[in-house]
């Protein structure tokens, strides 16, 4: 039990960061769907680097900054030119797909250099490592899962607890109101975006360095949009956000767990209730009108300053 | 001057046609091959073994080819377009090497605008007798041969399959890994977890650790990636490789089963040039290969493999070559107490494809 819980972790790491990462998005109010697109371009970037480098700082530092250029197209066309964000978002998908493909190509095959796979193997943290069974399914991973503690909260410190983050909840409730209140609209969604994305091309990254080092197109295969459904779940707070990451994960792999036992459950069936229980969070959190739920007041719209 | 340049472009045009015309005569074996994949040829995987299986073949009968690389094998309208495209580069034969490829080129090969056209599909179901083949290999051989290995390596007996579909080829494969295992360990138990999918990479090492957890020691695997392999080494149990000879995990890995391609398209390509191509209208496959022919395959044994053993697996793989030796017969019965093969019988390959479920001695829950 303990070591699935541990699997259940592992299985929702690149969840926790393409959470966080399209949270944050959303909080300043933009709606990028292009998360799967972003963690793809992440994916083969860092991939790529780490191949040719051969440097784990360097790997992730590049997936980061693939995840944040495709968010910067993103940004410049939903921002600047306004266009529309679910539109952009989609293009985005498809577009980082292409990406991590062109990229990809003759990478096919090939293996991350040991240097990286030693780097991120697990690490049992002293003291805490040790604790019964917290210990084994908390303290006893990856470096990458550990930093996926980390910012998961700082984010929720930058976001509650300072004024930063509540310019940005400000912004993501009222465009026109921020922008009155003297908050720089543009350059607030600019950031929000970039970060997002670079959060969002570290949980591709987490696939391609540390679960799946022989690089295989298509190593996301969906989890992008898991991620935009648990953004939902979680009510856009990033401490639910992570526990929420692990739950799906961790359903994600049930469905095996329960064959490899010997239990006959369909994994269809199991696939299904993430989805299901995320439709049902929306329905209860709408019938409540519960405020800490609802989505950002301005969630999709791009603002203009003119038109007001 | 413009009807100066109208003859004279008129000219080279004619002496441009010539050109090619002459080209072809000449070197006689100007035959293009168009090839459709479903992925990239240096995949690691199913589409560089075809590969490397076409350009062997190529190489022998001089024949050229032409790639279409990562087509949608779900869209019948993009297999369709590739198939009619590569046609339209001068290709007289076409290979399609994925099972989706197949209603788009039966329609082809049927519609009577190319019966001038070879059309040669990897599985599935359509064929006709004058110019559409398809072809498969009794890849139960190597599976049983890498059962035999599995079992004799593993301490636990208890070995772990990550499986696609619960699908015919699929069970084909376990059901032939589980005989061979029990060959050699009468007790084994082979555990199987299907991955409803043929290629994630995240989900099938999922399920490999999955199944180690559940205490098995040697893992083989049906589906696209080498993440079973991974996941074996990182724990440091014993695996298999599939579809290709690419060890992945070092020591740890013990064989594989794979396909060598050439020794289908090698005697096809050269008798589709020396005109005495002939479809043989056998269901359900008009062309099997065996180990026998070539087609099938197992890598070499890896060092954890005990000697005995060894020996043990030769023999039976050099009956195989034989022909002499036949996985399913004898009495086998399905997990459920039905009984799948009776004592004496001996399943045709019509017979194999249909097998539906795990044989005794395999733990499976789909569905």
């Amino acid at each position: 039990m303990v070591a699935f819980l541990a699997a259940c972790i592992v299985a929702g790491t690149p969840l926790v960061f393409a959470t966080l990462g399209e949270l944050i998005t959303e909080k300043s109010g933009s709606m990028n769907l292009g998360v799967e697109g972003m963690m793809l371009m992440g994916a083969a970037m860092g991939f790529l680097a780490g191949l040719n480098t051969s440097s784990p700082l360097l790997a992730l530092a590049a997936a980061a900054a693939a995840g944040a250029g495709g968010a910067l197209i993103f940004g410049v066309l939903t921002v600047s030119l306004r266009a529309n964000q679910v539109v952009c978002g989609l293009t985005l998908t498809i577009f980082g797909t292409g990406f991590a493909q062109f990229v990809g190509e003759p990478l096919l095959g090939s293996s991350a250099p040991s240097e990286i796979t030693s780097f991120f193997s697990k690490v049992s943290i002293p003291v805490l490592g040790d604790i019964p069974v917290i210990g084994p399914i908390f303290f006893q991973q990856d470096v990458f899962v550990y930093l996926g503690y980390v910012v998961c909260g700082l984010a929720a410190v930058y976001m509650y607890k300072t004024r930063i983050g509540m310019n940005l909840k400000a912004l993501g409730e009222n465009n026109a109101a921020a922008d009155a209140s003297g908050i720089n609209v543009n350059l607030y969604k600019y950031v929000h975006i970039l970060i997002g994305g670079a959060f969002c091309g570290l949980g591709g990254a987490y696939l391609s360095l540390v679960r799946m080092p022989i690089w295989q197109e298509n190593i996301v295969n969906g989890r992008g949009w898991i991620a935009v459904a648990l953004v939902i779940f979680v009510a856009w707070n990033p401490i639910k956000g992570f526990f929420g990451a692990v739950l799906f994960g961790g359903l994600s792999i049930l469905g095996l767990k329960l064959q490899a036992m010997g239990f006959g459950v369909s994994q269809y069936l199991v696939d299904m209730i993430p989805y299901v229980a995320t439709i049902l969070i929306v329905i209860f959190s709408t019938y409540k009108k519960r405020k800490e739920s609802q989505p950002p007041g301005d969630l999709g719209n791009n603002y203009f300053r003119e038109e007001r | 001057m413009k009807k100066i340049l109208v003859v004279m472009l008129a000219v080279i045009m004619a002496f441009a046609f010539t050109a090619c015309g002459g080209g072809d005569e000449e070197s006689g074996d100007g035959v293009k091959v168009g090839c459709i994949f479903i992925g990239s040829i240096n995949d690691g995987g199913f589409t560089q073994c075809m590969n490397e299986g076409l350009e062997k073949a190529a190489e022998e009968n001089g024949v050229e080819l032409i790639k279409k690389e990562n087509v949608n094998d779900g869209d019948t309208q993009a297999s369709k377009d590739a198939a009619t495209n590569l046609i339209d580069q001068g290709c007289t034969i076409i290979v399609g090497c994925s099972f989706g490829f197949g209603p788009a080129l039966d329609e082809l090969a049927n519609s009577g605008e190319y019966d001038d056209v070879t059309f040669l599909h990897f599985s599935g179901p359509y064929q006709n007798e004058t110019n559409m083949e398809n072809f498969f290999g009794s890849m139960e051989e190597a599976r049983y041969l890498s059962g035999m290995a599995a079992a004799a390596t593993s301490e636990s007996g208890i070995l772990g399959y990550v499986a696609a579909y619960p699908y015919t080829e699929v069970q084909i494969g376990i059901n032939a890994f589980t005989l061979g295992a029990q060959a050699v360990n009468p007790d084994v138990e082979v555990k199987v977890v299907y991955i409803n999918t043929w290629g994630d990479a995240e989900v099938e090492k999922a399920a490999a650790e999955q199944l180690i957890a559940a205490d098995c020691d040697v893992l083989t695997y049906h589906a696209d990636s080498t993440a079973t392999q991974l996941a074996a080494q990182e724990a440091g149990i014993y695996t298999t490789g599939w579809n290709y000879n690419n060890n992945v995990a070092g020591d740890q890995y013990i064989t594989a089963p794979y396909w060598d391609m050439s020794a289908y398209f090698t005697p096809t390509f050269a008798a589709i040039l020396d005109g005495s191509f002939a479809p043989t209208g056998t269901q359900p496959f008009s062309s099997y290969g065996s180990m026998a022919s070539g087609m099938i395959c197992i890598d070499e044994l890896g060092p954890a493999v005990p000697e005995d053993a060894v020996e043990q697996i030769n023999e039976v793989k050099a009956q195989m070559e034989n022909g002499e030796f036949k996985v399913f017969s004898g009495l086998i019965r399905y997990n459920s107490g039905d009984v799948l093969c009776e004592d004496g019988q001996e399943l045709t390959d019509e017979e194999i494809w249909k097998i539906s479920g795990e044989v005794e001695g395999v733990t499976a829950t789909s569905n």
